[in-house]
C-alpha cells in the first residue's frame, strides 16, 4: 500500500516536471490535471482502503532522507482519513480546472507540487520528512498565489502569505526540534516513546499552535487568508481551503494529541478551546461584512477552521481529564467537520471561480440574479451554502451538532475554570454558527436572487459540461456525507484510535449519530430527519398547490418604493436594489463596532452648500492593529539596521564572517567542556 | 606512533612550522616580506606534504607535494613579487590593526582551536588530531590576516595562506582522494588570477590596491540620480558621482 503511495507520489512530481514544457499550450494543461484527477483518486482510495484496513502495517523505510537517516513513511489511520479528504477535494478541483486551464502558464507546474506536498505530509513517519512536506506545500502555494503577479493585490497577498508561511515553518521547526531533542531520534514512534513535560511540553504547545495555527488562519493569524486566498485561481483556492488549511490541521493533531503522548494535562485544551472559539466569531462576523465573494468565503474558511480547532481542544481536554468517550466524541466531531468543510468549501469555491467567470466580477455589489443564467450553479451553491449555514440535513449540520454537543459536555471535566472556558466557548460556538449562516443567506441572496446589478453581471451564462460536473459532484458528495455521518464516523475509528489510543470509539451507531453518553445521550438521525423534511416540503407544496389552484404569473417587479428606472437600465436600477454593504450594516452596528472598530461617517453639507452629501462605513482587523502593523514596525527597523551593513568595506564585512565563525567554534568548544 | 617517536615528531615539527609561519605572516611591515614568508609557508606545507606521503606511503601525495611547492612555493610568490613591481606600490603594509594586537588576537585563536579540534577528535590517532589543530589554526590565522590588513596582495596573501592550512588538514587524513588536493591546488591558481586582475582593476580606478577607497563607491546611491536632478540635468550628462564597479 506504502509503495503505492509512492508511486502516486512520482506521478505527481512526474507530472510537475512535464507540467513546465506541456503549460503553453491548452492541451498540455488539460492532460496535467488530468493526472492529477488520477493521482488524487488513488490518493483517496488508499485513504478509504487504509481506513477499511485499519492501518498500513510498518513503516516504508525510503532509499533516501535527510542526511543523518532514512526518510519513513508510514499510514496509519489519522492520515488515512486526512489523505481520503485530500484525495476528493484534490480530485474535484483538479476536474475543474481540466475544464477550465488557468490562464498563467506559470501556474500550471506548481499544482501537482502543491498535492505532492500535501500528500507526503500526510505520510510521513518521522519529523523531517513531515516538515519538508509541509514546506513543500507552502512554497507550491505561494508560487500558486503569486501565479497572477501583474496586479499589485496579487503581489502584496502572495508576499504576506509567505512571511506568515515562513513565520509557521520557524515556530514548526524548533517544536518538532524540541521533542525530537528530547527523544533523540526524529522518527515518530521515537518521538511517541519520549512524551514530553513541563516547560518542553508548554513549549510544543505553544510553538505547534503558532506554527500549524499560522498555516490554517486561526486568529490573530489569521490576516493572510482573506488576502491569499482570492489572489489564486479559482481551483487552488479551493484547494487551499479544502485540503491545505486541514493538512495544517493534521500536523496540530498529530503534534499534540499524537506525538505529545496522552498524559498531557487538562489545560492543554484550553488554549486551543479559546483560540478556536475566537476565530470562529471573528471570522463569521467578517463574513458577513465582506463585499467580495471570494473574501467572504476566505472568512468562512476561518470559522470553519475555528470549529475544527475548538473539537481538538476538547478533545484533549476530555481525554486529560479521563473521559474517553467524550474525548471520541469532540475528536469525532473535528474530524467529521474537516472533512465536510473540505468538500462543501471546495464545492462553494468553484461555484465562486464559474461565477466569476460567467459573469465577470467577484464583487457582490455587481453580481445579482444568477438564479436565473445559472441555475444549475445556483443550485449546487445552495448546497453548499445550506451545508455551511450548518442546515438539516446537510453535512455541515451533521459535525456541527455533534461539536456542540461535546462543547455541552464540558462541565463534566470538573475542573472550574474550564467549566467556565467550556459554557463561553458554547456560547461563542451557537453565535459563530448563526453568524455564519446569516453570511451564507446574504452571500446567496445578494449573488444569486434579486435582479442583475450590472450589464456584465446580466450577460450571465450557464457554466460548460465539463464544468458542471466539476460542481455537481462535490455537491451530491455533500449531501450524501450529510446523510451518512454516521457510518463515515465508523469509517473514521482507526483516525480515532491512531489520536486517542485504542479504546476509543466513534461516536456512531448504525447511521446514528450519538452525542454524549450514558442513557441521556442525544441522538442525530440524518436520514429520519431527511425523510420528515422532505415530507414537511411535499406536504407544503400540496398544500400551496391545493390552495392556489390557478397557474403561476410572474408580474412586474415591485421597484422597492423607488421611481420607476429609466429606459436604459432594462433591469431596474441597481441602486434600488440592497448593497452588500448595506446588507451588512445592521450587524456591523451591532458585533462590529466593537470587534472590528467599524466606522460610520455622513457628511452633510451645511444648507445652501451644493455638495454631495456623503456616507462612508468601513471596519478594520484587530489583527491588522495587533499583529500585521507591529510586525511591519519589526520588519522596517531590521531591514534599516541591514541596510546600514551595506555601506561596509570589505574588511569589515570580512570581519563579520570571520566573527561568526568565531562565535560558533567558542560555542562549540563550551558545548564540549559541558 | 606518538610522542618521541621520528615520523611523529617531523610531522608535528612541519605543521608547528606551517602555524609559526603563519604568525611570521601576521607580523610582517613590508610587502617584500609578506611574499617570502608566504613562500617559506608553501615550501613548508609541500614538505609536510611529502612527509606525510612517505608515512602513510601514499605516492599520489608526492604529487600533492609537488603542486604545492611549484604552485605556491615559486610560481605565486614570483607572480606577487612581479605585480609589486610593476604596479610600484608601496613596500610598506598597513595595518588596520596595530601588530601587537594582531599576534594577541593570533594567539587567543590559536588557543580556541586547540580547544575545539582536540575534544573533538577523541579516539582519533594523536598525529591526525595535532594535525586538525594546526590546520584549523593556519586557516584561522589567515583569515585574521585578511582583516587586519588594508592592503590587497596581503589580504590575497592571507586568503592563500588560509588554504594552505586546508591542504595541511588534508594531507593529514590518511585516505583522502588525490582529486580534492588537485582541485584545491588549482582553485588556489583560479584564486590567484582572479585577485590579480583585482588589483589591476583596484590600481586603474584608484590609483591604489588601499582596499578602503572602494568603500565610498560602493552601493547603489550612484546610480539613481534624484529625481529632480534627472529633470534638470540635460540629457546625457555624466552623473556626479562617477560609479566604480568594481567588486
Amino acid at each position: 500500500m506504502l509503495t503505492a503511495f509512492s508511486l502516486v507520489l512520482a506521478l505527481l512530481l512526474l507530472l510537475a516536471v512535464a507540467a513546465v514544457p506541456l503549460a503553453q499550450r491548452p492541451a498540455g494543461a488539460r492532460l496535467v490535471h488530468g493526472g492529477c484527477v488520477a493521482a488524487c483518486l488513488a490518493l483517496a482510495l488508499l485513504g478509504l482502503v487504509v481506513l477499511l484496513a485499519g492501518g498500513a502495517g510498518p513503516p516504508l523505510v525510503l532509499p533516501f532522507g535527510p542526511p543523518w537517516g532514512h526518510a519513513l513513511l508510514a499510514l496509519d489511520g489519522l492520515s488515512a482519513w486526512f489523505l481520503m479528504l485530500i484525495g476528493i477535494t484534490g480530485a474535484s478541483a483538479s476536474f475543474y480546472a481540466m475544464a477550465h486551464p488557468p490562464v498563467r502558464p506559470a501556474a500550471l507546474p506548481p499544482f501537482p507540487l502543491f498535492l505532492a506536498g500535501m500528500a507526503l505530509t500526510l505520510a510521513a513517519a518521522d519529523a523531517f520528512t513531515l516538515l519538508f512536506g509541509f514546506e513543500l506545500m507552502s512554497l507550491a502555494s505561494w508560487a500558486l498565489v503569486a501565479s497572477d503577479h501583474a496586479q499589485l493585490e496579487n503581489r502584496r497577498a502572495a508576499r504576506l502569505y509567505l512571511m506568515m508561511a515562513a513565520l509557521s515553518a520557524a515556530c514548526l521547526v524548533p517544536a518538532f526540534g524540541l521533542l525530537a531533542g528530547h527523544a533523540g531520534g526524529f522518527s515518530f514512534a521515537a518521538l511517541r516513546a519520549a512524551p514530553p513535560s513541563g516547560w518542553l511540553a508548554g513549549g510544543v504547545l505553544l510553538l505547534g499552535l503558532l506554527g500549524a495555527g499560522s498555516k490554517a488562519g486561526l486568529a490573530p493569524l489569521h490576516v493572510w487568508l482573506p488576502l491569499a486566498y482570492p489572489a489564486a485561481p479559482a481551483h487552488v483556492s479551493a484547494l487551499m481551503s479544502g485540503a491545505m488549511a486541514k493538512v495544517a490541521i493534521y500536523v496540530l493533531a498529530r503534534l499534540l494529541l499524537d506525538l505529545c503522548g496522552p498524559a498531557q494535562p487538562l489545560w492543554w485544551g484550553a488554549p486551543l478551546l479559546v483560540v478556536g472559539a475566537c476565530s470562529a466569531v471573528l471570522g463569521a462576523l467578517r463574513s458577513n461584512l465582506e463585499a467580495d465573494v471570494k473574501v467572504v468565503l476566505a472568512c468562512s474558511s476561518i470559522e470553519n477552521i475555528g470549529f475544527i480547532v475548538v473539537g481538538l481542544g476538547l478533545a484533549l481536554a476530555f481525554r486529560g481529564a479521563d473521559l474517553g468517550p467524550l474525548a471520541a466524541l469532540a475528536a469525532g466531531a473535528a474530524l467529521l467537520h474537516a472533512l465536510n468543510h473540505g468538500v462543501f468549501k471546495t464545492l462553494l469555491f468553484l461555484v465562486a471561480g464559474s461565477v466569476q467567470r460567467s459573469a465577470g466580477s467577484r464583487r457582490i455589489d455587481r453580481l445579482g440574479g444568477l438564479i436565473h443564467a445559472m441555475p444549475l450553479t445556483a443550485t449546487c451553491a445552495l448546497v453548499g451554502m445550506a451545508a455551511a449555514a450548518a442546515l438539516p440535513p446537510l453535512s455541515g449540520f451533521a459535525s456541527e451538532w455533534l461539536l456542540l454537543q461535546a462543547l455541552l459536555a464540558g462541565w463534566r471535566t470538573g475542573d472550574v475554570a474550564f467549566q467556565v472556558l467550556a459554557a463561553a466557548g458554547t456560547a461563542l460556538a451557537a453565535m459563530a454558527a448563526a453568524l455564519a449562516a446569516a453570511a451564507m443567506l446574504r452571500l446567496f441572496g445578494l449573488v444569486f436572487l434579486g435582479r442583475p446589478r450590472s450589464p456584465r453581471g446580466a450577460g450571465a451564462h450557464e457554466v460548460g459540461r465539463l464544468e458542471r460536473w466539476a460542481l455537481v459532484v462535490p455537491a451530491v458528495l455533500t449531501v450524501l456525507l450529510g446523510l451518512l455521518p454516521g457510518p463515515l464516523l465508523a469509517l473514521a475509528q482507526p483516525a480515532l484510535a491512531s489520536l486517542l489510543g485504542a479504546g476509543a470509539s466513534a461516536p456512531a451507531r448504525g447511521f446514528a449519530l450519538l452525542g454524549g453518553t450514558g442513557d441521556a445521550a442525544a441522538w442525530y438521525l440524518p436520514l429520519t430527519l431527511a425523510v420528515v423534511l422532505a415530507l414537511a416540503g411535499l406536504v407544503l407544496v400540496l398544500l400551496v398547490r391545493a390552495r392556489s389552484p390557478l397557474e403561476t404569473q410572474r408580474g412586474p417587479v415591485w421597484n422597492g418604493g423607488f421611481i420607476n428606472p429609466p429606459e436604459h437600465l432594462p433591469f431596474g436600477d441597481p441602486l434600488s436594489q440592497p448593497s452588500a454593504a448595506g446588507m451588512a450594516q445592521p450587524l456591523r452596528r451591532m458585533l462590529g463596532t466593537s470587534l472590528f472598530a467599524a466606522t460610520e461617517e455622513v457628511r452633510l453639507p451645511p444648507p445652501g452648500d451644493t455638495r454631495v452629501a456623503t456616507y462612508q462605513a468601513g471596519f478594520t482587523d484587530p489583527a491588522q492593529g495587533w499583529v500585521v502593523a507591529p510586525a511591519a514596525w519589526l520588519r522596517d527597523a531590521v531591514a534599516a539596521r541591514t541596510e546600514r551593513m551595506r555601506d561596509f568595506t570589505i574588511r569589515r564585512c570580512l570581519s563579520l564572517g570571520f566573527a561568526t565563525l568565531l562565535a560558533l567554534l567558542a560555542l562549540l568548544a563550551w558545548l564540549e567542556a559541558h | 606512533m606518538t610522542y618521541g617517536q621520528l615520523p611523529y615528531d617531523i610531522a608535528h615539527l612541519l605543521g608547528g612550522a606551517m602555524l609559526l609561519l603563519s604568525f611570521v605572516l601576521l607580523y610582517q611591515r613590508r610587502v617584500q616580506a609578506v611574499i617570502n614568508a608566504f613562500a617559506m609557508q608553501g615550501a613548508v606545507l609541500a614538505m609536510a606534504a611529502a612527509w606525510q606521503g612517505a608515512m602513510q606511503s601514499a605516492p599520489e601525495l608526492y604529487l600533492t607535494a609537488l603542486v604545492a611547492f611549484t604552485a605556491k612555493a615559486v610560481l605565486i610568490p614570483l607572480a606577487l613579487r612581479a605585480i609589486v613591481r610593476r604596479l610600484n606600490l608601496h613596500r610598506a603594509v598597513e595595518t588596520a590593526l596595530g601588530i601587537g594586537a594582531s599576534m594577541m588576537a593570533g594567539v587567543a585563536v590559536v588557543a580556541l582551536a586547540i580547544l575545539v579540534a582536540l575534544p573533538i577528535t577523541t579516539g582519533a590517532r594523536a598525529i591526525a588530531r595535532e594535525d586538525l589543530a594546526l590546520a584549523l589554526s593556519v586557516v584561522l590565522l589567515g583569515m585574521l590576516m585578511m582583516i587586519t590588513r588594508r592592503n590587497a596582495i596581503s589580504q590575497v596573501v592571507g586568503l592563500m595562506s588560509l588554504e594552505n592550512g586546508l591542504v595541511l588538514a588534508a594531507v593529514g587524513v590518511a585516505g583522502m582522494p588525490l582529486v580534492v588536493e588537485l582541485s584545491t591546488a588549482a582553485l588556489v591558481l583560479v584564486v590567484f588570477v582572479v585577485a590579480g586582475v583585482f588589483v589591476f582593476q583596484i590600481r586603474e580606478r584608484f590609483d591604489s590596491v588601499d582596499t578602503g577607497a572602494f568603500a565610498a563607491n560602493h552601493g547603489e546611491d550612484a546610480f539613481e540620480p534624484e529625481p529632480e536632478e534627472a529633470s534638470t540635468a540635460p540629457p546625457g550628462a555624466p552623473p556626479a558621482a562617477q560609479r566604480g564597479d568594481a567588486g
